[in-house]
């Protein structure tokens, strides 16, 4: 394959340009010559996973566009995938986007539903999670392992325990009932099919992640930078807003990727805290969708969420190999 | 030592507005409202934890009102306790059994992958990079209807049908990027020193590998390792996708089925318990298996603490 073409990073000189002769008596000296590893043994160690990433994560995306651009068995009712792209037919994709766009697009609503409530939740977690990864990176002190220990321990938590967590505090004669009840507020039904116990759930559900990642951006920042702002004269908020803000943009953006790209393809948190149609998501609708005759139409519908999210993925991506070219 | 450069520099700065209250005038104060927030952000989270668990252990059949003290739920009830229940009791293990496939394939292949990709320059290698560090990002959702479709409907792969073999590889490919994202951080630290040195000694690439990288590589693989283990015992939406009944079916899907199909009860909440302790236990052996591994170098338990749950590196 591409392995001969590379020439191989111009690798560094030998350390040591040791004399030749210098080794052990009797033994047989190599040679010291510049490093220069056989780009073979790369390929062969890097093989298994390119072959597995090739054939269980390239080829699925490629089967999926196959069945989106496929046709229905009538017979069967079901999907059939058609490989060949010359012969791809259009209709599952018309439907979708008339779905979408189209005069009773009830797609489209969803899919704004599902804009809305990420948006809404991935802000509310950042407001939450911020000061708290704050708090813990820079002013926990000799406290910060048991406030590290507590504010990971929700990641360590499944997420169905911590949704089953919330289903039983907002039964109707649940505990959080029973507080808003002893103080006059009534007992609302927080289950019935909400927005909020939905973008509640999601917030619940997420923050654990973004909260590692915060605080893990944080905790690098090097305090005297800080200090430093301080000294110079500016107060509390300016220094925040000047120094340590700027300083966790990339954290933060990070973060927000890692929670909100996940809550796009949701359909758990919903069934579980509401499961009324008004508020399902586009997962809902991809996942609905599976075992039935329009699969084809779901898998159309993946892949348009997919390549709205390129542009964010592809960002994430450049940043990870931006981190690690610059930390080398 | 900041307060000593406070000090230092206060006198000189003659404008400081002495009538302020003293509450006010210490730059240094500590953060009283922060902290307070963060407590009540703690209590926010972890409290319904605590109030799950206790419900596990109710007498009555009620999630929602606590009637005392019982292991009814866990082995007492010989019917719908989580023991003697087929569908719950399997599920435990089915759990167990995927973790540990998923763990024992994912992880040679994503250090050998990340070895292989970090040292080797080329069009070739950095696409496949490319392509794994998508793989960690792309939503669980679409990649699982993608691996739906290709164990149903491909010719070849759809021999495998739905269920224990699909979830394995569907769990492989979805975690083998938390090895080869690890190592290949860890590989950049590290540098190529060690390999110049060894391979100036007259070690050959293999030897190289196996005496010098992996020793130096062994804490980011058991990091790696561990959090692919316990990310197996939370997944739900591959496992939810590609199970095809109720004997490959792990708890998280038992738990998401059975609460929304109006069947929750506390015997749900003890699975999710037991779920709980089992991946506490993944963590603690991670953390202490971590701390003996790094003994001697500077890295303290914070350090390991963000390491186990994939934050550093």
């Amino acid at each position: 394959m591409a392995t001969q073409a590379p020439p191989g990073p111009p690798a560094s000189p030998p350390p040591t340009p040791a004399a030749p002769g210098t080794g052990a008596a009797g033994r047989p000296r190599r040679q010291s010559k510049p490093y220069r590893p056989n780009q073979w043994f790369w390929f062969v160690l890097a093989a298994p996973g390119m072959i597995w990433l090739l054939i269980l994560f390239v080829v699925p995306f490629y089967a999926m566009l196959a069945i989106g651009e496929g046709k229905l068995d009538r017979q069967t009712e079901s999907p059939v995938a058609v490989y060949n792209p010359f012969t791809w037919s259009s209709a599952n994709f018309t439907n979708v986007w008339r779905d979408l766009f189209g005069s009773g697009a009830f797609v489209g609503e969803i899919a704004w539903r599902t804009i809305w409530y990420v948006v809404v939740a991935s802000l509310l977690s950042l407001v939450i999670a911020y000061p708290a990864a704050y708090f813990v990176a820079r002013f926990a002190g000799r406290r910060k392992g048991v406030f590290l220990v507590l504010l990971i321990a929700p990641f360590w938590i499944s997420y169905m325990m911590r949704m089953l967590a919330w289903i039983d505090l907002l039964q109707t004669n649940g505990y959080i009932n029973k507080v808003l009840s002893f103080i006059g507020l009534g007992s609302p039904d927080w289950l019935g099919g909400h927005w909020y116990t939905v973008v509640l759930g999601l917030v619940y559900g997420y923050i654990p992640y973004l909260i590692l990642v915060l605080y893990a951006g944080l905790d690098r920042i090097d305090p005297s930078l800080i200090e430093a702002g301080r000294d110079l004269g500016l107060g509390r908020a300016t220094t925040f807003i000047r120094v340590t803000l700027p300083l966790s943009r990339q954290p933060i953006l990070t973060g927000m990727l890692i929670t909100v790209l996940p809550m796009l393809g949701d359909y758990y948190t919903n069934q579980l805290l509401s499961g009324a149609p008004n508020t399902s998501m586009i997962g809902n609708l991809i996942e609905g969708q599976l075992s039935t005759p329009s699969a084809g139409q779901g898998a159309i519908l993946s892949l348009i969420v997919l390549l709205v999210l390129l542009v964010p993925m592809l960002y994430y991506v450049v940043q990870t190999n931006r981190a690690s070219q610059a930390a080398s | 030592m900041s307060s000593t450069v406070v000090s230092q520099t206060v006198p000189a700065v003659k404008e400081t507005p002495r009538s302020k209250p003293r509450l006010l005038r210490n730059p240094w104060r500590h953060p009283w409202f922060l902290e307070s927030f963060t407590w009540l952000y703690l209590i926010w989270s972890l409290a319904p934890i605590a109030i799950a668990v206790l419900f596990s252990f109710n007498k009555g059949k009620s999630q929602a009102t606590y009637q005392g003290l019982t292991w009814r739920w866990y082995w007492g009830d010989k019917v719908n306790s989580i023991w003697h229940n087929p569908q719950l009791h399997s599920a435990m293990f089915e759990t167990l059994k995927l973790s540990a496939y998923t763990t024992l394939i994912a992880v040679p292949i994503g250090v050998a992958f990340a070895l292989g990709i970090n040292r080797w320059r080329g069009f070739l290698p950095s696409s496949f990079n490319f392509i794994m560090i998508l793989s960690f990002v792309v939503p669980e959702l679409i990649f699982g209807v993608a691996m739906f479709f290709v164990f149903t409907k491909m010719p070849g792969l759809r021999t495998v049908g739905l269920g224990n073999w699909a979830e394995v590889l569907g769990l492989v490919t979805w975690n083998v990027s938390w090895p080869a994202i690890i190592v290949q951080g860890r590989l950049v630290t590290i540098g190529r020193q060690y390999e110049e040195a060894s391979a100036d000694l007259g070690c050959t690439q293999f030897q190289t590998m196996r005496r010098v990288m992996l020793p130096l590589l062994t804490p980011a693989i058991f990091a790696s390792a561990i959090l692919v283990f316990s990310g197996v015992i939370d997944d739900f939406v591959i496992v939810d996708l590609l199970s095809s009944n109720a004997s490959n079916t792990p708890m998280s899907v038992i738990i998401y089925s059975t609460q929304h199909g109006g069947n929750g009860g506390p015997a749900l909440n003890a699975l999710a318990t037991v779920m709980l302790v089992l991946s506490f236990l993944v963590a603690g052996l991670g953390f202490l298996g971590y701390r003996i591994m790094t003994r001697g170098q500077r890295i303290d338990g914070q350090q390991a603490l963000t390491a186990i749950a994939g934050a550093e590196g």
